[in-house]
């Protein structure tokens, strides 16, 4: 069971410059420490304390998970995770 | 309908349903139709609110500079509005905007200042807060924080929505700013409740989020996670699908960031059809296809129009 992730260039330096990685979990909480697993140092760029950094979006079936649970947001074999910066629009 | 000037016929747009896209009676979709502003986009309604804010406050006197950072709407808003007013406009657009919002901005009589494409708007941000500190005499109307931005919405989109049709169920609008979404936002949540209000958020090509660090990103100020229900990223490969069937089964000729707008709200509207609860679901139409053309996203394939909008910042 894996689930595609989508890394931004920003923190490519934490997967050998891949764009996509693999990662297993129920959660996106689990995901993120199985990410880290492969891809020591990785959680701490997304991770401030318990809580997603302010300028981190990630987003499953791209939908924000700050409205779906937050790092509780279930995620299964299949789903498509998308970690992206903040950036302006307008 | 007659109006005194041109700025008095801002705001006030049609509401439309959409019988070929709505997949029941019981789940509709109706678009706000904000291209029939006078420069053919929602802009108008926030370009117009912080100018009339600004002069309120003593900002701005006859003769003034504005400055703003802008991928282009508010930009040629803002333009239209200035130069009705007597105001010199100076505008900071990234390189990466279509061609036509360049024409259009100098049409109305604005000065553009370039900012890099890579970055996107984050860097326009960053060159026009630059520029406002050398130039300490320029009025920064700063559209991602003012509150007439969002108090635009709350008093007028928001408000217009419920009298048009008061058994609406969602509110769906794109993310740049957030004045729409906050401002009809906090309308709903005051006046109704019980809608739920949708974010839909362009995803762009990898060179927009080029940052050379986490905290270079950009939240805008006026952003409140607590007014929003639910937030989509949309790429533009949907957003450019959505756009076509919305001109081909409806007759509305709008942006490609509209796409990515009636993207959430249709799967907003599979949502409610699978739990089979009755849902009146409005989209915003932010402007018009006009200034679109020219990227090549109304013709050919869908893989060919994708291509066209790698790097673009089409929203």
């Amino acid at each position: 069971m894996a689930i595609d992730v989508r890394v931004p260039t920003i923190l490519r330096t934490y997967t050998s410059g891949e764009r996509a990685v693999t990662a297993r979990g129920d959660s996106l909480s689990d995901l993120i420490e199985d990410l880290d697993e492969n891809h020591p140092g990785i959680k701490a760029r997304l991770l401030e304390g318990e809580d997603l950094r302010r300028f981190i979006n990630v987003y499953v079936n791209d939908e924000d998970v700050r409205f779906t649970g937050g790092l509780q947001t279930s995620v299964s074999d299949g789903d498509a995770v998308v970690i992206l910066p903040a950036v302006a629009g307008g | 309908m007659r109006f005194d000037s041109l700025l008095d016929t801002v705001g006030g747009t049609p509401l439309v349903g959409l019988p070929r896209l709505s997949p029941s009676p019981d789940v509709r979709l109706w678009a706000k139709l904000e291209d029939q502003n006078p420069t053919g986009s929602i802009k108008d309604r926030a370009a117009l609110a912080m100018l009339v804010a600004a002069e309120k406050d003593g900002l701005l006197r006859p003769g003034c500079t504005i400055l703003e950072p802008t991928s282009g709407n508010t930009g040629i808003s803002l333009a239209m509005v200035a130069q009705l007013r007597g105001y010199r406009l100076v505008c900071v657009l990234p390189e990466n905007t279509s061609i036509e919002r360049k024409q259009l901005l100098a049409m109305w009589g604005a000065e553009v200042v370039s900012s890099p494409a890579a970055g996107g708007s984050n860097e326009a941000v960053r060159l026009a807060k630059a520029l406002a500190e050398e130039h300490p005499d320029w009025v920064l109307l700063y559209q991602y924080g003012n509150p007439a931005n969002a108090a635009a919405h709350f008093d007028g989109t928001g408000p217009e929505v419920l009298a048009d049709l008061p058994s609406v169920t969602h509110f769906v609008a794109g993310l740049g700013t957030s004045g729409t979404l906050m401002g009809a936002g906090r309308f709903f949540r005051e006046q109704a409740p019980q809608v739920r209000i949708v974010a839909a958020e362009p995803r762009y090509g990898e060179l927009v989020y080029g940052l050379r660090n986490l905290d270079e990103g950009f939240v805008p100020e006026l952003y409140d996670a607590s007014l929003i229900d639910a937030r989509f990223s949309v790429g533009p490969r949907d957003a450019v699908r959505r756009v076509r069937e919305l001109l081909e089964l409806e007759g509305i000729f709008a942006g490609i960031s509209t796409g990515a707008i009636l993207h959430a709200a249709l799967a907003q509207a599979a949502k409610s059809v699978k739990a089979r609860e009755r849902a009146d679901i409005v989209f915003v139409v932010c402007d018009g296809g006009w200034k679109y053309l020219s990227t090549g996203a109304y013709e050919g394939s869908i893989d060919a129009a994708e291509r066209g909008l790698e790097g673009q910042l089409w929203a």
